[in-house]
């Protein structure tokens, strides 16, 4: 702590983002100090409306349950992308005629957006949470597969050449070195995945639409309070969704460092 | 500490006698310098002093990560100092109330994985220096380094990038981008550390060459004994961190040398001499365990 | 790798590698002989018929609601198209064009910006202090989230949309072109301050070569980002574009536009992507070069 607080870089970010706070004020009332409004900042809520907004959201429950209901979905459709796309890519990893096969029409699909399904599942699934949670499942499946392909066959070969000579069997060179050698892209892949999961599930959540305060999510929290003209509630809403993205990246961070002690040294 | 006779130039066949060097003179005195990072002190360097006579090839040695290169990086000017005083030619480089030393072409280093830069090719790199220095246009400045690359056996390769050339030719080509600059100091950061013998006894050669031509005085960093007596006048050996003086041996081979002097019985009792000396801070180096600052 | 030959003047003898369409030729020939390009066409025909059979051929329920891939390439390449849009419609191109010039401009502010921004961030210790925490406290902020605000502040359909895109691509772009600056190896900028370079010519000679290889992985990905804002964006508040094609026909009731919409969106996002990596391998042949020689 001594040594955050002794160095310059953390002084700096911290005056750094308390000028941005101010001249965000400053921009956005800036009609009420000198008569007329700046163009594009001017139309901002202030961040002490913003903070007004927030402890009035704060002691609901409805904020609550959205949160929930987001971090359900999150979590829904990153654990069945990571469920499948981690054995789909290891085997496309591993095995050549499983990957000439399988390969080109996973990279015909893999461009398309992930949001441009949004209306085609919903089409399919007889559920709106259903064809939400296939979205986020194809936001997060394409990156994980994308990271384990390209973590495991960046594996240096002397590493399998080390183990075969000492005996190992094709088994022991999957789970001894393949799996662990491609855990820290795995994990870079779930990281990223994270990241798109949450504009899915966002981005699903408005267009869906559907549902009352609660069981919309945080996309819907926004999405409401946007239709509401709520201006200072949407950046509630804004702020919360990037907190919420930041602890689950940060959780991925962390289980990443549990179950890879030899990355820890760098 | 003596004071450095400098290598007696013996006249080379074939080549116009080179007049006695007059720059390059080094004086090194009782440099000293604490790393500070995490509140603990590390002692790289400590109360270090050399005198490097002009056109002299000084060969330093020592275990792998003693502080040789905080060195060389002190008197190129990447580092500072924390106490004494580096002097080229008379002039102070770093010492009291200057602690880092400027930058610039009268000491040029070469590196030990080679710094060529990636994104130029080999004569572009070579131009680099003297375009910078706004001293040529970048036509001419190309059009002499193509003609000192092949001077140096490098002609073919002139239009290469260094990813597409041996390490040799590379490590060849980044002694003639320093050498166009007419430098008063080469140094040198183990350059050929990661080479096998053959390729580098094929450098010492182009290396010796250079050196009989130029006469330039070299700062030469290696932990490789034959090494430093082959190519050196003077052969510093140097304690594991901190690093210290420990030993100096003159090495009275002729010039020019040859690969028959590496068997010559002069160079075995030079070798066994330093060996001794270097062995045991070897051991104290590979004991402490630390990892190589490399 | 050509052998160092010191002491004769002798040109090394080689063969000449084959390059361009020559290379290209011999590679296709080569791959012949393998069994790849075969189990590729099998692959696409499976899937092909996979989706054939679950949507045409046994009309499963739910599947039956997706139109099946006859119905889809049919409609694509009919004159007169029952749902409205195949090749042979303006309106098609309309949209790609729409969807194009967004990313084209949207692409071109968040290069023009994220790049010097970057490479600033990456060389300047202060400069990299005092913006880097502004900018990782607005990157977990999605970007879908910015939705609704940037319909407030800009009016009309084309500059939220576009606002969006950029923004996405520039968070991207500023951050690897700073890690590309960040990658040089200090033995580079040493090497440079050597040879007499003053501050400019280290930054035109070392920095923006060196992060080239960074800046490009990171334009790559950051046209990726930017057709998958432009999507979201289209069909949340559009009149125009692609998206607004996939979610106006969903709406319509139309499915086969959609299809066709999904599939148009991929083929271009791939093709600018492809686009942007060549542009990068003109721009940087010592880097392209390298690589060849290590066999990549």
């Amino acid at each position: 702590m001594a040594k955050v607080l002794g160095n310059s870089e953390f002084w700096r970010g911290l005056f750094a983002l308390i000028m941005f706070v101010l001249l965000w004020e400053i921009g956005s009332r800036w009609k009420e100090m000198f008569g007329y409004s700046l163009p594009y900042v001017g139309l901002l809520p202030a961040p002490s409306e913003v903070a007004v907004a927030w402890t009035k959201v704060l002691p609901k429950w409805g904020y609550w349950e959205s949160w929930y209901m987001s971090f359900k979905r999150v979590l829904a459709g990153f654990l069945a992308a990571m469920l499948i796309g981690i054995p789909f890519g290891l085997m496309l990893a591993v095995n050549k005629y499983f990957r000439d096969i399988f390969f080109p029409p996973f990279e015909v699909l893999r461009p398309i957006p992930p949001l441009a399904w949004v209306p085609a599942s919903l089409i399919f699934w007889p559920t709106n949470e259903m064809s939400i949670a296939f979205v986020t499942f194809l936001g997060a499946f394409f990156t994980i597969v994308i990271n384990v392909i390209g973590g495991a066959r960046s594996i240096d070969v002397r590493y399998l050449r080390a183990a075969q000579s000492m005996g190992a069997s094709q088994w022991d060179l999957f789970s001894k070195i393949i799996l662990p050698g491609t855990l820290p892209s795995i994990f870079t892949g779930a990281a990223v995945g994270m990241g798109i999961t949450w504009e899915v599930v966002l981005a699903a959540e408005m267009i869906s639409g559907g549902g009352t305060q609660g069981s919309g999510g945080l996309g819907f929290f926004i999405w409401n309070s946007y239709m509401g003209g709520s201006l200072p509630q949407i950046v509630v809403g804004m702020i919360s969704i990037g907190i919420a993205g930041y602890l689950s990246s940060s959780l991925i961070r962390i289980i990443g460092a549990r179950f890879m002690p030899w990355r820890r040294l760098f | 500490m003596n004071i450095a006779i400098p290598g007696q130039p013996s006249p080379v066949q074939g080549l116009a006698p080179v007049a006695k060097p007059t720059r390059g003179q080094i004086s090194i005195k009782n440099v000293t310098k604490i790393y500070d990072p995490e509140g603990v002190n590390v002692m790289a360097v400590d109360d270090c002093s050399m005198e490097i006579a002009a056109g002299e090839v000084c060969m330093i040695v020592g275990p792998s990560g003693c502080g040789k290169t905080t060195l060389l990086n002190a008197i190129a000017g990447f580092h500072s100092i924390t106490s004494g005083e580096i002097r080229l030619d008379g002039e102070l480089l770093c010492g009291p109330g200057k602690p880092k030393a400027d930058q610039g072409a009268d000491r040029i280093v070469v590196f030990q994985h080679g710094a060529l830069f990636p994104w130029k090719t080999l004569a572009e790199n070579v131009a680099y220096g003297p375009m910078v220095q706004g001293k040529l246009s970048k036509k001419d400045a190309l059009e002499k380094a193509h003609f000192k690359l092949a001077e140096a056996g490098l002609g073919d390769f002139g239009g290469k990038y260094p990813g597409e050339v041996s390490s040799g030719m590379a490590r060849r080509a980044e002694i003639v981008r320093a050498l166009i600059n007419d430098p008063a100091v080469l140094l040198l950061d183990e350059p050929y550390r990661a080479m096998d013998a053959l390729t580098k006894s094929i450098m010492h050669e182009s290396l010796l060459e250079v050196y009989d031509r130029t006469k330039v005085t070299i700062f030469f960093i290696t932990h490789d004994l034959d090494e430093a007596i082959f190519l050196g006048d003077k052969v510093y050996v140097v304690t594991t961190r901190p690093c210290r003086l420990k030993k100096t041996v003159e090495v009275k081979l002729p010039r020019p040398r040859n690969f028959e002097m590496l068997s010559s019985e002069e160079f075995r009792v030079l070798v066994s001499e330093i060996n001794e000396a270097v062995h045991e801070e070897a051991i104290k180096a590979f004991q402490s365990g630390e990892r190589e600052m490399a | 790798m050509a052998t160092t030959t010191v002491t004769t003047n002798e040109v090394p003898q080689r063969r000449v590698a084959p390059t361009g369409l020559a290379l290209a030729w011999h590679r296709f020939k080569k791959s012949l002989r393998s069994p790849t390009p075969y189990l590729t066409v099998f692959g696409i025909f499976l899937w092909f018929f996979t989706y054939w059979l679950l949507c045409e051929g046994l009309q499963l329920p739910r599947f039956v609601k997706i139109p099946g891939p006859v119905t889809i390439i049919s409609e694509w390449f009919s004159t007169n198209p029952s749902q409205g849009i195949s090749i042979f419609t303006p309106e098609y191109y309309h949209h790609i064009a729409v969807s194009c010039r967004r990313i084209a401009i949207a692409f071109f502010l968040a290069t023009a910006i994220g790049v010097p921004l970057g490479l600033l961030m990456g060389w300047s210790r202060a400069f990299h202090d005092y913006t880097f925490p502004i900018l990782e406290t607005l990157r977990p902020i999605p970007i879908l989230a910015w939705v609704p605000l940037a319909i407030l502040m800009f009016q009309g359909y084309e500059t939220p949309v576009i606002f969006l895109a950029t923004l996405a691509s520039l968070f991207v772009t500023t951050l690897n072109t700073m890690l590309g600056v960040q990658s040089i190896d200090e033995a580079y900028f040493r090497a440079a301050g050597c040879l007499g370079s003053s501050k400019w010519d280290v930054f035109k000679h070392v920095v923006v070569p060196g992060a080239l290889p960074y800046i490009f992985t990171g334009l790559q990905i950051s046209i990726g980002v930017a057709w998958f804002s432009l999507v979201a964006a289209e069909m949340v508040s559009g009149d125009y574009g692609l998206g607004y094609l996939i979610l106006s026909s969903y709406v319509n009731g139309v499915t086969v536009p959609m299809v066709i919409g999904m599939l148009t969106l991929g083929f271009v996002g791939w093709f600018t992507s492809v686009l942007v990596r060549m542009i990068g391998d003109r721009l940087m042949q010592w880097h392209v070069r390298a690589l060849a020689l290590q066999g990549r």
